[in-house]
């Protein structure tokens, strides 16, 4: 099977709907045939704490977690997955996570805090730039 | 030549696209994997990933009255 080509993520925002859009399309493009990286940083890098990747705010009426609620309950009905398993199911086709340094001095967030399981690299902006630039497909989100 | 089943029935995306693409890591060339699944996007763009890695769609199957479909690759 051909590999080669690739998709690199910025996930800068933690929101659960655009968690769920930074994982799926992850898994989209494992699944195609292609490797994957996903970027977590900024508020997008809280999401990798202990017990914090499906707890995000919804992006747009949030409205103090009804909307969220609200959400979930049809996520829930329409049978879809939950970011637990889109995250296992991204690092089982060997999808690779880079988790920002910087964010976490700035946050004071220590490895310890994080699933650093899921971590396959720890780095900043040039960790980026060296992943994106062979890729053919690279998304802020 | 060993032949593998996933039913994705009732899943919805990506989680299709995701088992198959488990199934393709785990059987060998040759291989067939028979895919059932109900999510409608999925009966065209299963076909689209295995044109991608090379692999041939032997059938593509409508069953119960078109609620469900069935998808027959080579791997």
């Amino acid at each position: 099977m051909e590999m080669g080509e690739k998709t690199v993520i910025v996930l800068h925002s933690g929101d659960m709907d655009k968690v769920y859009s930074a994982l799926i399309i992850g898994n989209g493009a494992l699944a195609m045939g292609m490797e994957a990286s996903i970027y977590f940083t900024f508020w997008g890098l809280m999401r990798l704490k202990k017990g914090e990747l499906e707890k995000g705010p919804l992006s747009k009426m949030n409205m103090l977690g009804l909307g969220r609620w609200m959400v979930k309950k049809r996520m829930d009905k329409a049978n879809v997955a939950s970011l637990e398993r889109l995250m296992s199911d991204f690092k089982e086709l060997g999808g690779k996570i880079i988790a920002c340094e910087m964010t976490m001095e700035i946050m004071g967030i220590k490895k310890e805090e994080l699933r650093t399981e899921w971590v396959d690299e720890w780095g900043a902006v040039g960790t980026y730039i060296q992943e994106a630039r062979d890729a053919n497909v690279t998304l802020f989100i | 030549m060993a032949e593998m089943e996933i039913d994705v029935r009732g899943q919805t995306c990506p989680v299709p696209l995701v088992e198959c693409r488990k199934a393709f890591k785990k059987a060998s060339p040759g291989d067939i994997v028979i895919v059932k699944g109900t999510h409608p996007a999925s009966k065209k763009e299963i076909p689209m990933a295995c044109k991608a890695m090379g692999l041939e769609v032997l059938e593509i199957e409508d069953k119960e009255g078109g609620k469900e479909w069935e998808i027959k690759i080579r791997r």
